[in-house]
């Protein structure tokens, strides 16, 4: 097989760059109370992600800039961020995609306490994840074998394994920005997981506490928390059939 | 800026590391002790109860602007005659009765919830919901005498 060439190949690299401007929403309590929105114009291959260009900015230009990122691959939620006022994962948004002829805006996440620039106050979040027990539940003794269950049982419940709590849903409720009391998609999709689980038996405790006046009930049905989940999750389905489950088993 | 709320006053910031601005708290969130489960199904009853009652009042209510607007000389004929010989039937002293209380507590669960969703403070939303509660009590109770002690032979 042939060596391939590649000095065509990085002469035709920089020549689909772009140049970009991220309007970017700043706080910094250190500095000052006031919210200001900040723009950046880089230079950057528009097949890169909004994740990529806001490393570019914090290594390059402003190394204030704070925003949280892990994986930087999908997977492990930390970078919801508010662009072009939808919720999405900056490390999955290409920035072709999200027509960078206008400023790119860049904010936190709605509805819960901005920390600094980008990062907000998850707990919240957690806390009412924590609510609905995200565990197996078991009773009796312990079997000797793995416990077993059908493709069709598994098949139930798979939606809503994928959710990798990064908020992009909560954050996306209108009711969840106006009363952070309600428990927020996210929690209901993992009680979800595990209510419609053959293998758990804790289903009607889980059911009873989202039958709360801050439960399932305050949904409003408005899809954003499914037009919003970086993962596909159907979202409003999923709580929908909740609130079916409590109906049904008590009527 | 000139509209500017920051605390720089003459390019001196009050903020800075050991005395940092405050954050601004969303107006209500969950914490550990937020209560959890009244062991009341309230809420899933006011819920099923919008739909069913929804669902009767599609009916009930497109058949009442069809009879009072549309149909047999629209709206110039109505008047007190027209109103008499209509409450002269059960039928229609049914039909407006149980169109009256559905449609009043349809609207008032569904200000209720608006309430619940879009009032910050506690006092607030105590004093929207009593003044809600009153309104409706007073129209269904009111609507209700009327339907049963109408009388056509009024001077």
């Amino acid at each position: 097989m042939a060596t391939p060439v590649m000095d065509k190949a990085q002469a035709t690299a920089t020549a689909d760059y772009i140049t970009a401007t991220f309007r970017i929403r700043r706080f910094n309590p250190e500095e000052s109370d006031a919210v200001i929105w900040e723009d950046f114009q880089i230079t950057i291959d528009p097949k890169e992600r909004v994740l990529d260009a806001l490393h570019k900015i914090k290594w390059d230009t402003d190394g204030t800039l704070t925003f949280r990122r892990s994986c930087a691959h999908g997977i492990c939620g930390s970078d919801a961020m508010r662009i072009n006022g939808r919720n999405r994962l900056a490390c999955k948004t290409l920035i072709k995609d999200i027509n960078p002829d206008k400023p790119i805006t860049v904010e936190p996440i709605k509805g819960l306490t901005v920390l600094k620039d980008l990062v907000v106050d998850m707990e919240p979040f957690f806390q009412a994840f924590r609510d609905v027990m995200p565990f197996l539940v078991t009773e009796g003794n312990e079997p000797t074998r793995e416990r077993l269950q059908s493709a069709e049982d598994r098949e139930r419940f798979d939606d809503t394994t994928k959710c990798i709590l990064c908020a992009a849903c909560t954050s996306s409720c209108p009711v969840f920005w106006n009363d952070g009391q309600y428990f927020g998609p996210a929690a209901i999709v993992n009680a979800h997981r595990f209510i419609f689980d053959s293998r758990d038996e804790a289903g009607e405790q889980r059911l009873e506490i989202l039958n709360d006046k801050d439960g399932v009930w305050r949904c409003r049905t408005t899809f954003n928390c499914t037009d919003a989940c970086p993962r596909g999750i159907e979202v409003t389905k999923a709580i929908q059939e909740v609130k079916r489950a409590l109906i049904t088993r008590r009527f | 800026m000139s509209t500017d709320t920051s605390g720089a006053i003459d390019g001196v910031t009050l903020y800075d590391v050991d005395n940092p601005a405050p954050v601004i708290e969303p107006p209500r969130k969950r914490t550990k002790k937020t209560p959890k489960g009244g062991g009341t199904n309230f809420e899933m009853i006011a819920w099923l109860f919008m739909r069913l009652s929804g669902i009767v009042l599609v009916v009930l209510v497109i058949g009442h602007l069809l009879i009072q607007l549309v149909l047999d000389g629209g709206v110039s004929k109505i008047g007190f005659a027209f109103v008499a010989g209509r409450w002269a039937s059960p039928w229609w002293q049914t039909w407006d009765l149980v169109m009256l209380w559905l449609a009043m507590l349809h609207g008032a669960n569904g200000l209720r919830t608006v309430i619940n969703d879009y009032a910050e403070r506690d006092n607030t939303r105590f004093w929207l919901k009593m003044l809600l509660y009153t309104a409706t009590v007073f129209t269904i109770l009111l609507g209700t005498l009327v339907i049963f002690t109408f009388d056509p032979n009024i001077s």
